[in-house]
């Protein structure tokens, strides 16, 4: 799984309101290159947070990421370099999605997070 | 599939190990998919720029409608209920991520972040599920509301985590018409537009429909513009002649802007707007194409027959993708990663 996805996903579990971001908990990390798309990083930009994105890089050994950043600085060719490979080339292999509400783990296993809720969590 | 899953047990039952591999490893379901998502793809009508949007692909399986995803350069998440299909999907590693998960539980997304949806051949089983429920629990008063918590579930995150204006595109074999009108009605109450896209009416086997569902409010564009309604066609089938014959192409018009759901059937050349179990007008497949999506001619045989048996080598996406810079399409630039090899698909 990828930050960006990391990014996107939210605890749907009832009662939760605000879950997100999921804590992460990393056993197994890994990295694969994929070629830079600088379009898609610009049109993705107002939708990421950049907060979490940043956290979960950091946790994930990547601390490259300015802490702030604004619309303007997506000029600089560096700057989308690390943005692209803290969102889309960092992927978490296994460890646990953390709700941050309720302290619910949601197992990552080869990539995959379990995103499946128990009876009571609906 | 001849015989149809979600009537012998629930998708993640279903689809166990074996299941998974026997459905991946037939070149026929492997057509078949990868046809349907590009029709998927196509009434998605993202914007023609040529920049990968990232989009969510609803009971994913094993991959084969997220390499269509892939394959027109678009990001995607895919989730799926069944973790023998996802294991088989990291196998083809597929370039999307994958999420195991249940639809029917809503999905967990922040709000207005997903560019747009498809579901392929999925979502009667996630609704269907319900039948089990009450095969297995016996539980007559719980399964009676189960489906429909789960269709609210369902629709409601799905509207929400979609940017407004987005469209999600369901490809389905409704197993009844009150099962189409059950899921019409919960998409439509979580706040959707859109309409079902029937392709090939006539014919059971070649008949596929399409739900078809925008972000907010009935667009303009799902209004028909007066003047290209084409007149003139009585609209003779399940018709009462009571109504419709007579009208005239203005109110025709007033009528569709009114409804937000209406059915587009395919009839020869032209496609007939059902609404209420009624036809309303008819409209040509030009007019539609302006309406709704770009569609390629579905009459002619399809070009892809040839090359599915020796695989999609690099040569026939340079080829395809040319072909839609011809047509004016904007398509992502020929890389070294384009058609790279994967693993190969047993
Ligand atoms: C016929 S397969 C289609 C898979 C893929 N879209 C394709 O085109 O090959 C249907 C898939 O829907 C999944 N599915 C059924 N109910 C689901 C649910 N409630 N949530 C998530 N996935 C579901 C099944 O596990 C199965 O992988």
């Amino acid at each position: 799984m990828r930050l960006l996805t990391h990014n996107m996903l939210s605890s749907n579990i009832k009662g939760v309101t605000n879950g997100f971001p999921l804590g992460i908990i990393i056993d197994k990390s890994t990295q694969i290159e994929v070629e830079i798309n600088t379009d898609f990083l610009k049109t993705m930009f107002s939708k990421i947070d950049w907060k979490a994105l940043v956290d979960a890089a950091t946790l994930m050994g990547y601390s490259d990421l300015p802490e702030e950043v604004d619309e303007s600085m997506l000029e600089s060719e560096e700057l989308l370099n690390k943005f692209h490979h803290a969102l889309l080339e960092l992927h978490l292999e296994e460890g646990a999605l953390i709700c941050p509400e309720t302290g619910r783990r949601f197992p990552v296993s080869k990539g995959i997070p379990n995103m499946l809720l128990h009876e009571d969590e609906i | 599939m001849s015989s149809r899953p979600e009537f012998q047990a629930p998708p993640e039952i279903f689809y166990n190990e074996t299941e998974a591999r026997k459905y991946t490893s037939s070149s026929r379901i492997v057509e078949i998919q990868s046809k349907l998502s590009e029709r998927a793809l196509e009434l998605l009508d993202l914007p023609n720029d040529g920049v990968p949007r990232l989009l969510l692909d609803i009971g994913c399986g094993s991959g084969l409608s997220g390499e269509t995803l892939s394959e027109n350069g678009q990001q995607w998440i895919g989730l799926d209920i069944s973790d023998s299909m996802l294991d088989v999907a990291l196998e083809r590693e597929v370039e999307g991520d994958l999420l195991l998960s249940d639809m029917g539980q809503g999905l967990g997304f922040r709000d207005g972040v997903i560019d747009g949806a498809i579901s392929i051949s999925a979502v009667q089983e996630f609704d269907l599920f319900s039948v089990f429920d009450k095969q297995w629990l016996c539980n007559a008063d719980k399964s009676s509301h189960v489906p429909r918590l789960r269709l609210k579930a369902f629709f409601g995150s799905l509207y929400r985590c979609l940017a407004r204006g987005a469209k999600a595109v369901f490809q389905m074999y409704p197993e009844s018409v009150a099962q189409r009108e059950l899921i019409l009605g919960y998409a439509m109450r979580a706040g959707f537009s859109g309409g079902v896209v029937v392709d090939y009416p006539h014919s059971t086997k070649a008949r596929k429909e399409y739900l078809f569902l925008t972000c907010g409010p009935p667009s303009m564009s799902l209004a028909l513009p007066k003047a290209v309604v084409e007149d003139g066609e009585s609209c003779s089938e399940d018709e009462n002649g009571s109504d419709g014959d007579n009208q005239t192409v203005n109110s025709r018009s007033v009528m569709l802007k009114n409804i937000s759901f209406c059915l587009y059937y395919r009839t020869h050349q032209l496609y007939q707007i059902r609404c209420l179990g009624q036809c309303i007008s008819y409209i040509s497949l030009w007019i539609l194409n302006k309406l709704l999506v770009r569609i390629s001619d579905r009459q002619r045989p399809s070009k892809r027959q040839k090359t599915t048996k020796k695989g999609k080598g690099k040569g026939w996406i340079l080829k395809k993708k040319e072909q839609m810079r011809k047509k004016g399409n904007a398509v992502p630039n020929d890389t070294k990663y384009t058609g790279r090899k994967r693993k190969t698909h047993f």
